[in-house]
């Protein structure tokens, strides 16, 4: 059973087709890449999923529930959150303040409760703490709970991103290019984070450029070229898709020649 | 809360009760009622400017808003204040939800004009509903807050001591309200839609309605300070709520370090009690008064509350809070 299901996207702006009837599902626990050249739509696509932009047609359904015209937080409601392309981290915070921020959805203090400070304000508070603490623990980051994040470097900048979506407990977490402008090191880490991430449960969808990362941890890879689904399959499959190598590599026989 | 926190929280709170006792001028004792309805201003504002971080130009507005209503309620329905009090609160607030329908919408420079739009019909309003608010003339004849009997001895409200210590209450209401609501979830997500509206939402933070919640907060509590100056002054007209009153709330917070409860309440201080430390200088007073703005805003991006932040952290980035 399709865990999330996109049928038919299309989306335009004025004459540029970013996505062009794109049909595609993710199963339940699987990490899944979507690769494809620069402008190829992958972000659009991804923006079309998570309601940041709304798509010209088709539709999107997740965990049984037809999310095509929902917005943002109620999606993440549901269990799916994504990372940026662009790290998004909230700035002017601690590491570990912006995580706690990331467990929004399950702080379940009331206004009155938070006006009165009363205790289950201060249990749920804790609580989230422990959250956000555990989770900087996972990613590796504990030691650097107190630091302002715009202060982190650029590696732990991708992670911090990541810990944050990670404390909304999501069901499906759709990563942009989390391993982009990464060194060897730091991609390994990465890529390191991403299995461990599937480990505890959590489906993974991922956009990303570098082919090592998505070749090794992938399970099922869709290719996209303007627009267009143009491939699907295991990265081994992939790897050997005529049409896959001319997107990437130009046409054979032009290179031949 | 540490013991050495709270220890210092107790002390001064002590200090404020007996402030009045301390200073038995009446002049003092009006500059310590001014700085107390400040206060309540300049932390709500702080709300809106410091954690959702959009410039709001209408409180002084909602000041007015919840003046005129305390004492419309009181003088032509004969309500008493513990009613009209309430009620001019939820009126502000509800005021506060009707015009932030449309203006949060918007963010950045367009907000900071469609308050500066309301802030204009407000004061328009109220000058040209004379029949109701006796337009630029002023609403006079307002009852104060009235009286009552402590063991055998009536305490007026008329009095300055009663009433200041009837400020400070609501101040540190005020206060408390707001640092709680700061303190847990609300605040984490205010911070969330000013930092980043589109990952706040990623991550389940709904940014209209946090954005509203703050904004209500922040205007009704400003209708308690309006509440409480109509029923200390006696006399209210459209000059107290104009705009250069809304500049004067949002300076205070600026000055005193937004982003912080603690700024705000002591910009409202240093704002209200300057100009009468100044006032030995003769005319000079208001160019002392405006070069010193200029001064803390050129080298404490901050506010002044910025310099304790860097004697704890000389590490820090200056640039923190500069955008």
């Amino acid at each position: 059973m399709a865990f999330l299901s996109i049928d038919n996207i299309s989306k335009s702006f004025g004459g540029l087709s970013a996505n062009r009837e794109i049909t595609l599902s993710i199963k339940e626990h699987e990490i899944v890449s979507i690769i494809g050249p620069n402008g190829a739509g992958k972000t659009t696509l991804f923006n079309i999923i998570t309601g940041v932009e709304p798509s010209d047609s088709g539709s999107v359904r997740f965990a049984g529930a037809d999310i095509t015209a929902m917005a943002t937080p109620e999606i993440a409601r549901l269990g799916l959150v994504r990372t940026f392309q662009q790290t998004k981290i909230f700035r002017d915070l601690t590491v570990v303040e912006a995580v706690m921020i990331g467990h929004h959805l399950h702080d379940r203090t009331g206004l009155l409760g938070a006006f009165l400070s009363n205790r289950f304000a201060r249990e749920q508070r804790k609580k989230k703490l422990e959250i956000a603490l555990e989770i900087l623990e996972f990613i590796g980051m504990a030691d650097r709970k107190d630091s302002i994040t715009q202060n982190l470097p650029y590696g732990e900048q991708k992670l911090l991103n990541i810990a944050i979506a990670l404390a909304a407990k999501p069901k499906l977490l759709l990563m942009d290019e989390p391993a982009a402008g990464m060194n060897p090191t730091e991609s390994m880490r990465m890529m390191e984070t991403i299995r461990r991430i599937k480990e505890t449960g959590i489906t993974v969808g991922l956009v990303e450029h570098n082919m090592r990362l998505v070749m090794n941890i992938s399970e099922r890879v869709f290719v996209l070229n303007y627009g267009e689904l143009i491939a699907e399959g295991r990265p081994e499959e992939i790897r050997n898709n005529q049409k896959v190598v001319e997107v990437y590599l130009g046409r054979q026989s032009r290179a031949g020649a | 809360m540490s013991v050495h926190k709270s220890g210092i929280t107790a002390a001064l709170f002590v200090a404020v009760l007996l402030l009045p006792v301390v200073f038995s001028e009446p002049f003092y004792q009006h500059i310590m009622i001014a700085a107390g309805i400040n206060i309540i201003l300049a932390v709500s504002l702080g709300i809106i400017v410091g954690y959702l971080g959009e410039l709001s130009l209408s409180h002084g507005a909602f000041y007015g808003i919840g003046a005129y209503t305390s004492a419309l309620l009181m003088t032509k329905l004969s309500l008493p204040f513990v009613l009209a009090f309430p009620l001019a609160i939820i009126f502000t607030g509800l005021m506060g939800f009707l015009i932030g329908i449309p203006a949060l919408r918007l963010s950045g420079h367009y907000f900071a004009i469609a308050t500066l739009g309301f802030q204009g019909i407000v004061i328009l309003l109220i000058i040209n509903m004379v029949d109701l608010t006796r337009g630029p003339m002023g609403l006079s004849g307002i009852p104060s807050p009235g009286a009552f009997d402590l063991f055998g001895i009536t305490i007026s409200f008329q009095d300055k001591i009663p009433f200041y210590y009837l400020t400070v209450a609501v101040m540190s209401v005020v206060l408390l309200l707001t640092r709680n609501l700061i303190g847990y979830k609300y605040g984490q997500a205010f911070i969330a839609t000013r930092e980043d509206p589109l990952l706040a939402a990623s991550i389940g933070v709904k940014p209209r309605k946090y954005r509203m919640l703050a904004f209500v907060i922040s205007t009704a509590m400003a209708g308690a300070a309006g509440s409480l100056y109509s029923h200390y002054t006696l006399f209210i007209s459209p000059d107290s709520f104009h705009l250069g009153e809304s500049i004067y709330i949002a300076t205070m917070v600026i000055i005193g370090g937004r982003g912080t409860i603690l700024g705000p309440l002591v910009g409202a201080i240093l704002l209200t009690t300057l100009p009468e430390a100044l006032r030995f200088t003769g005319d000079l007073q208001f160019v002392l008064y405006g070069l010193m703005l200029m001064l803390v805003v050129v080298f404490m991006p901050k506010g002044v509350i910025g310099i304790f932040d860097h004697l704890k952290q000389p590490r820090t980035q200056q640039n923190n809070h500069a955008g």
